[in-house]
Parts: C-alpha cells; sequence; structure tokens
C-alpha cells in the first residue's frame, strides 16, 4: 500500500451526463461533462441543491443516471465498485465493530484471509495515524478520529478514486485542516484520484488541481478552473490567499447570478459568501436523504 | 494512588449494590414469615400455616429428591424452549418484514393489533382440538403468547438501521449475504434480544396455567397437584421455584442483551 506503483489513477469521463430522480420531479443536473486524468484532484461546488451530492452518486455507480454515461478507464460505471470508494458527510462507521474491524470489513466482504486483512489494516490505520485506537469502540473516538477510519476503511480497498462528499464539514476547523491536508497528501502519495464536492472555498483551494464550479436548477457545470499551486498549501501563504479571491470571484459570477426571482446582485453575494463558509450548514444531521 | 482510589469506590459501589440485593430478597422473606406467622396464629386459618417459609423450606429437599422439581422443570423447560423457539423462527421474519416492506406493514398492522390483544389462554379450548396432544397444544400457547414482542422489537430495530450503512457495504463490496449478516443481524440484536427478553416473561407466565389442565407434568400441574392433595408446602415450594427459575431466565437474558449491545446508555 506504501507502494504508489500498486495503485494508481484513473481515466474519468463524464459525458452528457443527466439526471432525475423520479420522471415527476425536474432533472436534478443536465448535461455535465467533464474529464479528469489518473492521480488529479478534482473539486466540484456549487449551491445548496444544485446536485452535487447525486451527481458524486452517479458517478460512483451508487445511483443510476437517467441520461449519458460514466466512464472509468473506458469502463462504464453501472454499478459500485470497491475500486471507487465514497465517503459521506457523516463517517457511517458500523458501531458494533471496533476500529480495526470497520477498518478491514471491505476486505472481509471480499474473502481475504485474517492475517492478511490484519497487515493491511495496520498500514491504513498508520496512514491515518490511528495505529493505537486499533481495538477502540468507534463510539469512543471525536468526529475527526472517526471520519479517520472512514478514511482508512476507504484506503485498504486500495481503490483508484475516491469520492468525497462534504466529508468534513462537520468537523472542527483544526481537525478539518489536518484532515484536508492529509487527505490530498495521501492521494497524491498513492497516485489515486479524488473527486471532492465541498461548500467551502478554502477546502477546494487546499485540496484541489481543478475546480468544477456547478450552479443553476437542474445543475449545471458552468466553469472548470485550474488550482494551480505549489504543494504543500498552507492557508496563510498570500498566493492561496490570491487564488481563493479568484476562485471566489469565479463562483459569484457563475454560481451566484440571480436566479428564478432572486434579485439584487449585492446581496445575493453577501448570501453566497456566507454560504461558502458556513461549512455546518447542514441540517439534516449527517443522514443522507432517503426516499421516505 | 488514584487507581487505587477508583479501585475502592468500585468495591463500595459493587459492595452496596450486593448489600441491597440481599437485603431485598430478605425483606421479602420476613414479611413471608410474618404472613406465616400470623395465619398461624388465627385458629381459622391455622391448618394454612404450611404455606409459610419453613415448612416450605423443608419441603423443597423432598421434592428434589423425589424427583417432582426437576421432572417438572424438565418438561416444562422443554414446552417453554421449543414454544418460545417456534416465536422466535416466526417472529425474526415476521419483524423483518414488517420493518420492510410498508405495504406488509399497513396491510397487517390492524390483524396483529387484534390478534396481541387476544389472551393467549383463550386458545387453550380450540388449541386441545386442533392439536392431538396436550403437549403441543401448550407450545403452541406458548408461541401465541411469545411471537408478538420477537415480531415488533424486530420491527423496531430495523427502523433505526442507518440507510447509510447499506450504501457504504455496497459501495465496499458487501453481498446480500454480507449485508444481512454483517448488517442487519448486527444491527438488530440488541432490540431482538429484548424482544426475546419480553417474550420470554409472557411464555412463562402463560406456561403455568397452560400446564393447569391437560397434562400430568411440568411445574403448572405440580401445583395443580399439590392443591388437590392438599399439601400447601408443597405447593408454595412449587411457586417459588417457579419464582426463582423466571428470574434466572430473566437475568440470564438481561446479560446477553448487555453483552451483545452496541448501543450507548441504554443497556438493559
Ligand atoms: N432521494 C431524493 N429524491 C428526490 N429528490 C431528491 C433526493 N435527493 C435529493 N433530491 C433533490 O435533488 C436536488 C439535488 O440534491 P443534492 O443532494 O444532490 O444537492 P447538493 O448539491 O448535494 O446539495 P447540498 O450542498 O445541500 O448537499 C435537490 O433539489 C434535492 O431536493
Ligand atoms: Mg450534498
Amino acid at each position: 500500500m506504501n507502494n504508489p506503483a500498486s495503485a494508481s489513477g484513473v481515466h474519468v469521463n463524464v459525458e452528457e451526463l443527466s439526471h432525475r430522480y423520479t420522471p415527476k420531479l425536474p432533472l436534478t443536473f443536465e448535461e455535465v461533462s467533464f474529464q479528469a486524468v489518473p492521480g488529479e484532484a478534482l473539486t466540484i461546488i456549487g449551491r445548496s441543491g444544485c446536485g452535487k451530492s447525486t451527481l458524486l452518486q452517479v458517478i460512483a455507480g451508487l445511483m443510476p443516471g437517467s441520461i449519458g454515461r460514466v466512464s472509468i478507464n473506458d469502463e462504464h460505471v453501472i454499478e459500485p465498485s470497491s475500486r471507487w470508494v465514497m465517503m459521506f458527510q457523516a463517517p457511517h462507521l458500523f458501531p458494533w465493530m471496533n476500529v480495526r474491524q470497520n477498518v478491514g470489513v471491505g476486505l472481509r466482504f471480499a474473502n481475504w484471509p485474517k492475517d492478511r486483512i490484519r497487515d493491511r489494516v495496520d498500514e491504513a490505520l498508520e496512514l491515518v495515524h490511528l495505529e493505537e485506537f486499533a481495538g477502540k469502540n468507534t463510539q469512543d473516538l471525536s468526529g475527526g478520529q472517526q471520519q479517520r477510519v472512514a478514511l482508512a476503511r476507504s484506503l485498504v480497498m486500495e481503490p483508484e478514486m475516491l469520492l468525497l462528499d462534504e466529508p468534513f464539514s462537520a468537523l472542527d476547523a483544526f481537525t478539518r485542516a489536518s484532515l484536508q491536508r492529509d487527505v490530498r497528501q495521501i492521494a497524491k502519495q498513492l497516485g489515486i484520484n479524488l473527486i471532492l464536492v465541498t461548500h467551502d472555498i478554502d477546502e477546494a483551494i487546499l485540496m484541489a488541481d481543478r475546480a468544477l464550479v456547478m450552479a443553476g436548477a437542474p445543475g449545471r457545470i458552468v466553469h472548470d478552473y485550474k488550482v494551480d499551486l505549489p504543494d504543500p498549501r498552507e492557508r496563510s501563504d498570500p498566493k492561496v490567499q490570491e487564488m481563493r479571491a479568484k476562485l471566489m470571484k469565479v463562483f459569484r459570477d457563475a454560481a451566484g447570478a440571480p436566479h428564478d426571482g432572486e434579485d439584487e446582485g449585492d446581496e445575493t453575494s453577501e448570501e453566497d459568501e456566507t454560504m461558502m463558509n458556513d461549512s455546518t450548514k447542514l441540517e439534516f444531521s449527517g443522514r443522507e436523504y432517503s426516499p421516505a | 494512588m488514584a487507581e487505587k482510589s477508583q479501585s475502592q469506590v468500585w468495591i463500595r459501589k459493587f459492595g452496596l449494590k450486593l448489600f441491597n440485593w440481599v437485603a431485598g430478597l430478605l425483606i421479602l422473606f420476613l414479611l413471608w414469615l410474618l404472613g406465616g406467622y400470623l395465619i398461624y396464629l388465627n385458629p381459622d386459618t391455622t391448618h394454612f400455616s404450611d404455606f409459610g417459609p419453613i415448612p416450605t423450606f423443608q419441603a423443597f429437599p423432598l421434592l428434589w429428591e423425589d424427583g417432582t422439581i426437576p421432572n417438572a422443570i424438565k418438561s416444562s423447560g422443554y414446552r417453554l424452549g421449543i414454544g418460545l423457539l417456534i416465536a422466535i423462527c416466526c417472529g425474526i421474519p415476521i419483524g423483518i418484514l414488517l420493518g420492510r416492506s410498508r405495504t406488509f406493514r399497513e396491510l397487517s398492522n390492524s390483524p396483529f393489533q387484534l390478534l396481541r390483544m387476544i389472551s393467549p389462554l383463550s386458545w387453550e379450548p380450540i388449541a386441545v382440538i386442533v392439536f392431538v396432544t396436550w403437549n403441543q397444544a401448550i407450545i403452541f400457547l406458548i408461541a401465541v403468547a411469545s411471537v408478538w414482542p420477537v415480531a415488533f422489537a424486530t420491527a423496531a430495530g430495523l427502523a433505526k438501521v442507518d440507510p447509510a450503512w447499506f450504501k457504504v457495504a455496497r459501495n465496499l463490496g458487501a453481498s446480500s449475504w454480507h449485508r444481512l449478516t454483517q448488517i442487519i443481524i448486527p444491527a438488530i440484536t440488541f432490540d431482538m434480544l429484548t424482544g426475546i427478553r419480553a417474550a420470554l416473561g409472557v411464555a412463562w407466565i402463560v406456561l403455568v396455567p397452560a400446564e393447569f389442565l391437560g397434562v400430568t407434568s411440568g411445574l403448572g400441574y405440580s401445583i395443580a397437584d399439590a392443591r388437590e392433595t392438599l399439601s400447601y408446602d408443597h405447593l408454595t415450594a412449587m411457586v417459588l421455584t417457579i419464582g426463582i427459575i423466571g428470574y434466572i431466565l430473566d437475568s440470564s437474558c438481561a446479560l446477553a442483551i448487555k453483552r451483545f449491545s452496541w448501543h450507548r446508555g441504554d443497556e438493559a
């Protein structure tokens, strides 16, 4: 696992993808197309409700798209695979398993022998700095530690791509910063792709090579912005600050444009600013939408 | 130093618990002793004085040695075990259906609520007609009484399952077998065991009166028999046996629940 050659990234090709939940509902997003090269870290930013989470789940094969196609290395994605693993806003650990068992669960599904699972889990725990928590009950861990366990649980599968849906938004600023740094560093070290959905412009700047701005209802990709910054990225670095300001402007121009009845540029952008910085705004306490 | 005082606190807490446990039983015993004594004092009831604790405890070894108690436990335990097993085997699938299928839940709600409210013993005459042996009839009564707690608790457990667990599992390559064994079952074990504990309580209560008729073995039969032969000391000894065994069964269930519970802060 520490050998970058063992895992490597993928070509992602999303072509003219549209989606609607049920025939009666309007389109969730429309004609989304983009490519990613192996090892690329991509972020999708956009207003709440423009369809980012849905898009990510369609790409992961957890939900069928209505029109269009997703291919990964020229392979049409129609079902989930442990080669591309999704991480959600909440860690969704299995509370009846300890940390070690949680991390190894995917390998158990794949019927790996016990000793090999053990070795691989140890490596993954080391990667996320949780070696000494292996035997703990997950409910005794902090939110950040739990999200690290979820990360390790994804990493043991040696995925070629990690799909992250606002994975750090429920964490405090310090924990978030260290996880942002670690996830990017691990992904780069392993050479795997990242697709990260976020509300947080800072997160996009710190973690991504490219930012896709999604806007409208139904959502479309309205901007493809290259985040050309050297590693390691520090929030306080003037270059990072400058890039942040630029992306903010792009975002406002694109996503913040008044739509369906909203008016007055000033008010709208102010609202955007709040939205972008308030990364703990999700009301539904970490549960995914479920068709009730 | 801190560790030592912590273990001292623990010992004190445990000691107090044990003391209260013993004291509670002792109070019950003293009340019983007092009652027995009052019965003895009253000339009208003197011949009932065998209900008191001293004759009862004298009857215990006799009943044990002549095989009355062990045989009764064996027969009753067999009926209880089979009845509960049937209830669990039917109750868990019903609970899973209730939890997973909305149509089934809505369709079955009123019939189940209606059936549930029928006192299990009122099935007895019908059961005796339907089944060939009394044994089968009693097992049926136990199963009918205890299937509902198991089914409803299983459904309640399923309702608490986080749908995102399935998404995560699917993404990590879980087959439907894995989903059942690694997620659904461990997730609902706590509620299932709680349901089984409640079922056991109901079954235990139904068992004794069900054995009053027809059969010639079991705890209920032994009580009816003792009443007919006017051996009141035997009667109370059997009553006490029922209480003790019920207590042991229930406590074992509580222990199992504690062992398998991953819930925080709602241990039984
Ligand atoms: N299961 C569902 N059934 C029907 N409609 C849904 C479902 N899930 C989401 N939607 C709708 O689809 C649209 C896009 O939802 P989605 O969760 O993808 O948005 P999002 O961009 O991730 O928003 P946020 O930033 O708030 O997480 C929303 O209008 C939402 O109401
Ligand atoms: Mg979302």
